[in-house]
Parts: structure tokens; sequence; C-alpha cells
């Protein structure tokens, strides 16, 4: 089975060209073997979250709060909708054709290709100066949480940390999100310069014939890697237990209990400064 | 790179004798079969070593391919009907003379004697950086090389590109879109008609792909209703040597008249675009109209507006303008026959 396309450029060099569409359907397989694995040991699963009485204990202690608790702030909310709107019409535009579905689709590809990369510079320059830039990242710190993720999971009850802002899985997924994004935002803009569009003077020959065939090939890894990730993302989104996460995605805030219930107040404080949850409403 | 070799790749050649086992092959090889007709088209991928098929399906022994039936007042002509038995059929000389004009402008005699109508309207694109092997987008690579900036385009596409600005070489096809043609195609799951406007496929929709033939299906008929018989026609092809070429641009037009105005018309350009090009916007704004002088210089100055030329094909956009607009103005001296 072939994994990359090979072709001979006019000089008579192998170079590549293309990903193998058989990576699609592997990609798209993987995500769907995800979700059903996923949702098969979740009927099953022993997955221990903070006990209610536990919950009670600390709401009471904590009366001081504001009932809805700002998670995701206007600007951060149209980022997301924006992305993922540009997110599925660029899967769908790039892999219906793939799957049977012919429509000339190469202008509405690099259109919302554009929206992406467009809302992808916004969201970098927000979170940079207006958000907690590193609560969304993962890194050495965030072992003990792993660690104790994973004893929860399996039906320890464990007091190791609960997560700040953002759950270790949305941490890991921005990850992914973050490598496979900036590779086919970056190779894509390079390849909007080999189409016809009212932006640029077409330039075939920016690269070599083997630099674009990399070009081509990590858009093209990247474009598949995405499959699965987006099948994974909108999964976790309809989960019933990851609902309140998606809704906050949706209004903004989420409850002073579901606040309590899945963060730690000392990784997430509520009240002061920009990277802490403040009261829904105000900005 | 091509080379053109005596010897052609080994395949295993097989002569079905019916439609049904040709079809039989087809779905066995799929795309490792190669759909022989009347081989003008198929010998040269052969010979160039560009196409190495497992199996080369030869349909000239499937008598059911061929001929030409009367049908409900038009006509239904079989897909390995040579040229020369459509430019010489009575009814098509006298009904749809437009078909008899394009056909007998295709290649030469000894060509529209072996070649036929549905390896004409089947043919692959005749771009030359396509043909020579190169890797392009059409060939399945990333890049295409006749709309690069020191590129060989003189005979490519000024509508429609998409990635490839490979165009369409067939003369019949035109006069077929004009004629309001139907392809019928056979393949596993039976039979489908297509209009022949939907029969072509631009590279926007499939790059490596002239139409929509799959590889395990064929084309067996051509049904060209009655609807236009009769009516006045013009066909007119510019090439770069008068006995024997591939169009530059040829245009196809199908008028019925009202009175002393337009009533109904079919025009069709080809050579400008992967597929060939119906101008609606011209039909609809010359219907009502006289067939004269001004009616036509809108006419072609309609037909153009949007063309998107590259550095060397610039020509034909003054070209296909004049076409049209002799086209519609009826102009003598465009068609001849035989």
């Amino acid at each position: 089975m072939d994994l990359l396309k090979w072709g001979r450029s006019p000089w008579g060099e192998w170079v590549l060209t293309h990903v193998s569409w058989n990576l699609f359907w592997g990609s798209l397989f993987a995500g769907v073997l995800f979700l059903v694995a996923h949702a098969s040991y979740m009927l099953f699963s022993a997955h221990r979250k903070r006990a209610a009485a536990e919950t009670d204990a600390l709401e009471a202690s904590h009366k001081d709060l504001p009932v809805k608790i700002e998670r995701h702030g206007l600007a951060a909310r149209l980022f997301h909708w924006v992305m993922a709107a540009a997110m599925f019409v660029l899967l769908f535009t790039a892999f219906l054709p793939v799957v049977g579905v012919k429509f000339p689709w190469v202008q509405w590809h690099w259109i919302a290709g554009l929206v992406l990369t467009a809302s992808i510079v916004f969201h970098i320059i927000h979170a940079t100066f207006w958000l907690d830039f590193w609560s969304i990242w993962v890194g050495p710190k965030d072992i003990p949480e792993f660690k104790a993720e994973l004893l929860r999971e399996f039906g320890h009850d464990v007091p190791g940390p609960k997560s700040g802002k953002y759950p270790l899985g949305n941490r890991l997924y921005h990850l992914a999100i973050v490598v496979t994004g900036l590779a086919v935002v970056a190779t894509g803009m390079f390849m909007l310069v080999r189409v016809r569009t009212p932006l640029f003077i077409r330039n075939p020959y920016l690269f070599r014939d083997s630099t674009w065939g990399v070009t081509y090939v990590t858009h093209g890894l990247a474009g598949v890697g995405l499959v699965g990730l987006v099948i994974a993302h909108v999964y976790f989104a309809v989960r019933p237990e990851k609902w309140w996460i998606t809704k906050s995605m949706i209004l903004g805030w989420i409850t002073r209990r579901q606040y309590l219930e899945h963060h730690e107040p000392s990784r997430w404080p509520v009240g002061h400064g920009p990277s802490q949850a403040k009261p829904a409403g105000r900005v | 790179m091509a080379v053109i070799r005596d010897i052609i790749p080994a395949f295993e050649l097989y002569q079905p004798q019916s439609v049904d086992d040709a079809l039989r092959l087809l779905d066995k090889f799929g795309a490792d079969a190669l759909v022989l007709a009347g081989g003008l088209d198929s010998m040269d991928w052969l010979k160039d070593r560009l196409k190495r098929p497992k199996a080369v399906v030869d349909l000239g022994q499937i008598k059911e391919l061929h001929g030409i039936r009367e049908a409900n007042g038009g006509l239904e002509i079989g897909a390995m009907t040579p040229l020369t038995e459509v430019v010489k059929h009575p009814v098509v000389r006298e009904k749809f003379s437009i078909l008899m004009q394009a056909a007998e402008l295709v290649a030469s005699p000894q060509i529209r004697n072996q070649g036929t109508i549905g390896g004409n309207v089947s043919q692959d694109t005749r771009c030359w950086y396509y043909r020579g092997g190169w890797n392009c987008y059409r060939a399945g690579g990333n890049i295409c090389y006749a709309d690069t900036p020191t590129a060989i385009n003189r005979e490519h596409a000024i509508f429609d590109a998409d990635r490839c600005v490979a165009v369409n070489p067939s003369d019949t096809a035109p006069a077929l879109v004009a004629l309001d043609a139907q392809m019928v195609i056979r393949g596993p799951k039976g039979e489908r008609v297509v209009g022949a406007e939907e029969y072509w496929i631009g590279p926007g929709i499939d790059i490596t792909k002239m139409n929509v033939l799959q590889p395990n299906e064929l084309l067996t008929a051509i049904r060209i209703p009655g609807t236009m018989a009769g009516a006045q026609f013009y066909f007119e092809k510019v090439r770069d040597r008068q006995v024997w070429d591939f169009p530059l641009v040829n245009v196809a037009a199908a008028i019925k008249p009202n009175g002393s105005n337009i009533g109904e018309a079919r025009l069709v350009v080809n050579a400008v675009a992967a597929i060939p090009r119906r101008l609606k916007n011209v039909e609809t704004a010359i219907v009502g109209k006289p067939r004269n002088e001004e009616t036509a210089k809108m006419a072609g100055d309609l037909a153009v507006q949007g063309a998107q030329v590259l550095r060397h094909n610039g020509y034909k956009v003054p070209l296909m303008r004049n076409l049209v607009k002799r086209a519609v103005r009826g102009s003598e001296g465009g068609a001849w026959t035989s």
C-alpha cells in the first residue's frame, strides 16, 4: 500500500508529489475506531470525579464566588466557531471529491483556508496579549495531573491535582491542533501561490520541485491528520459528560458548581487579573 | 519524458464480441484496462509508453456499437461508428448537417476512416506537456507546466482553467452539444444517459479526467433528438494546418428562426476550455433579434467576456469573438462539405 505519491520531475529526479488517499481512509478509520472504542469504554468505565459531597463542601466554602463564571470571552468564542466553520469547509472541500462527490472545490478551499489563517493569527495575538497564554499548554509541570487523571480513569480515588482552566485532554488536543493546524496553514499559504487567485501573481517556480513535493505532502499529512482529530473533537463535544464544556463555548460561562467540580481553584483562581476567571457578564 | 518507440509495452489484448463481455473485462481490470476504439489516441499513449495497461479492450468486434439508426425523428449513432460513415450518412447530411461538417473537419480522410465518433468525443487532451509525460496535475502531479511564466501555451485554455489549462480538442463535441445530443453509457449497474453538456468535465470537477466515464463504463451510443433537425447550422474550425490538425478554436451553432428574427439558438465553442463551452449568455442575448451584423457583433463581444489569457494564447480571444460573430451572422465560407 502506497502512503506517499512520487513523480518524476522534468529533470528526471524522483520527487514527492502527494500523500496517498489511503492515508485519508486510515485517518477516517482511526477516528471512528477511537470514537467507538472510547464510547464502549465509557459505558463501563469507573472514572472517578470529585465526589458530590466534596463538591458540596467546596461550594459551601466558596459562597463568595459568582453563580456564573466566565470561561470563554466573546472574542475567544467567535474565534473558535469561525475556525470550526473554516475547518469543516476545508475538510469537506478537500475530501468529499476523494470519496466521490465531485464539485469545483478549489476556490472554496482556499477561501476557507484564508479565513482559517486569519482566525489563527487573531487567536495568537488575542491569546498572547489578552489571555493567559500558558494556561492551554502542557509541560513537565502537568505530570502529576496526568498521573492523577490516569488513575481516576481506572477507578482510583486519588487526591492529586485537578485541572486549571483547561482539562488535560483539552491541552493535549490543543497541542495536536497547533502542530497540524500550523503545518496545514503554512503549507497552504505557499500552495496558494500556485493557484489562480486575485491575491497573488502566480509563481509556480517559488520552490524547486522537491521542495514543492515536501510542501504538498506536509499539507496532505496534516490534512488527513485533521480528519481524525476533528472526529475526536466533535465526539467529545457531544458527549454528555463533556457537554458543560461545549455549552461554555457557546454561552461563555460555567456554573460555580461546575467550576468547583472540575477545576482546581488554586490553578484557576476566580476574581483577579487577566488569567483568572471572572464573573460572567463582566468585561 | 515521452520517447516514441517502435515497440509498445506488453499487454493482454481482449477483443470481446459484445458490450456485456467488454464491461466484464473493464470491471475485472478497472483502471488497469485501456479501451481501444479507433486507436488513434490510444496508440499514441502506448507508443510513448506513458500508459502501460495490463489489458487492452478492443471494441472493434462489437457489432452493436456500430452503425447509425433512425429513432424518434432523430438518430442513434453507435459509438464505434467511423467518422467517415457519419459524414456520408444521408440523414446526417439532410437533417443534422452540422455534425457532418464537424466530422468532416476531423483530421485526414485516413484518420476519419479509422477514427470513431465515440473516440473523437472521448479523446484525451492534446496538451503537449501532459502528452509528453510531464508529471503535471492531470497526470497526478502538483503543477501545470503549461501555466508557468515560460510555458509554451499557444493551444491552451482561455476559460475555466482550474490549475490545469488543457483544452478539449474534439470537433464533433461542440456539434453534438449544439444538437442537444445525449450520451448513452453502459456500466456494471446498467445504462445511464447523460446530456452532451454533462458528458465532459473540467479540471475543477476532476483534474485527471475529460469526461464522466468511469473505468468500468463504456460510451455505447450517441442519441441526437429531432428537436434541432433542419435548423440553420454553422460550423467553423480554425487550425494551423488546413489539411490535418486539431482546432485552435472551433464553433458550432444551431439556430431556429422565428420570422425574421432568431427564435432559438444553441452556440458552442471548443478548444477554449477543458469542456465544450456552451454560450448560454449569448444565446439568451440573441434570441428575438434579427440575424444581422449588429447582433453578431454583440454576440461576439459577449462570448469572450471573462476570458483569461496565458502568455501565448491571447490570439484566441479575437479568434473566438470573430468565430461567434460569423456563426451568428451566418457568414458563408466557414463551413464546407465534400
